[in-house]
């Protein structure tokens, strides 16, 4: 190769121990640092932790919750660094990751690594003395659960992975709610229950279209491990779980009337969503007797049921927590249909 | 599959300004931490204190 060869340079010779070890090729931005931290993940992270402590339904000094909030968000932050850390070997190779400043050569493995464990100290201990040891534990507790369960262990491991590894993205409500009271009520774990039920479609249906990349580096997803059709099943399986576990607040004194209609015309549209990449040949290799254009087309028809499903499940769960967000700050009265 | 990073050409002046950001957003985070454990501390003291006044 060309020494003076400009930049990008070639990403798929980023090992793993080359993109840990190496020195960093490109000068780091602040910036790279910061998108270390996944800060998209981080935003729906601060949104349903704002939720769970708003609807614990406490007055508390808005400088501590804004700072439990930030200490949650920086956690969440600090595993998605350790994330992109111990990822980097198949990071360089995926269409949707490789942009990544660890296979990039901006940032070294170490650096993440470091950033991540020194964030996630800070986060936990700050959290512990704004507002209590249950809350930090807890965050704790989700830390070590997306870094260690999920991404060292169940990532490459089983086609169950997001499944049980969903677990660490739905906890945030139930801290923020143990930030608020020191406690977590049932109905703190119900908002867990919802987005844990959430994650299986919204993730499979990602994965439908770009399964291809997860085969690639050896990641069992659903579709790479058991086939299109088999995850198209479990999506609509698990949305039949998920839309009846959105209207559950309404029956035990957490949502009002907007969130149950939210998740009533929601769920029916997920439903239907979820009907339609099952009844699709979305994730399917094309027919090999198409050529040409056509064989084209056949992918894309396949692909807009799972990308629909993929933008409406986001859509629907962030309306679903904005209605119970603004229900409690506005003192909407919460239904009690039991 | 190679085991090297084919590197670009190094430009001092760019590892100069990118440094120089990095070390300004680090003394802003570091600013912010202090200000808030500060702040804190305060709420959290008054509360304490509040009862025994």
């Amino acid at each position: 190769m060309d020494p003076d060869a400009p930049f990008p340079y070639e990403i798929h010779a980023m090992t793993k121990p080359v993109a840990m070890d190496a020195r960093a090729a490109v000068p780091a931005l602040w910036s790279d640092y910061l998108q270390l931290l996944k800060p998209r993940v981080m935003s729906l992270v601060v949104f349903t932790a704002l939720t769970g402590f708003v609807c614990a339904g406490v007055s508390a000094n808005p400088l501590l919750a804004a700072v439990a909030i930030l200490c949650i968000a920086v956690g969440a932050g600090a595993s998605g660094a350790l994330n992109m850390w111990f990822d980097a070997d198949i990071d360089g190779q995926m269409r949707r990751t490789r942009g990544r400043p660890v296979p990039m050569g901006k940032v070294l493995g170490a650096e993440a690594a470091t950033l991540g464990v020194v964030l996630s100290l800070f986060s936990i201990m700050l959290l512990g003395i704004t507002t209590n040891w249950l809350a930090a534990g807890m965050l704790a507790f989700t830390i070590f659960f997306y870094v260690v369960v999920y991404t060292m262990w169940l990532k490459r491991w089983t086609p169950q992975n997001i499944v049980i590894g969903g677990l660490a993205g739905a906890l945030p409500p139930a801290i923020g709610w143990a930030a608020a009271t020191g406690s977590a009520p049932l109905n703190a774990w119900l908002m867990v229950l919802i987005i844990f039920l959430w994650t299986p479609p919204h993730a499979w249906a990602l994965s439908l279209y770009t399964s291809e990349d997860y085969a690639k580096v050896g990641v069992p997803m659903m579709p790479v491990a058991r086939g299109a059709a088999s995850t198209r099943k479990q999506i609509f399986l698990y949305s039949l779980l998920f839309t009846p576990a959105c209207l559950i607040p309404a029956f035990t004194g957490l949502g009002g009337p907007a969130s149950l209609a939210v998740a009533a015309l929601g769920g029916l549209m997920f439903l239907l969503l979820a009907w339609r990449v099952f009844r699709s040949k979305a994730g399917d290799a094309p027919d090999e007797r198409l050529e040409g254009e056509d064989r084209l087309y056949a992918v894309r028809a396949g692909a807009k049921d799972a990308r629909n499903l993929f933008a409406f499940s986001i859509l629907y769960l962030t309306l679903l927590f904005a209605a119970l967000l603004g229900e409690h700050l506005l003192g909407v009265a919460p239904l009690e249909l039991i | 599959m190679p085991d090297t990073i084919e590197r670009p050409k190094f430009d001092p002046e760019a590892f100069r300004k990118a440094r120089s950001g990095r070390n300004i957003a680090l003394g802003l985070g570091l600013l912010a931490f202090v200000v808030i454990v500060f702040a804190v501390t305060v709420i959290r003291m008054g509360a304490n204190a509040a009862p025994h006044l």
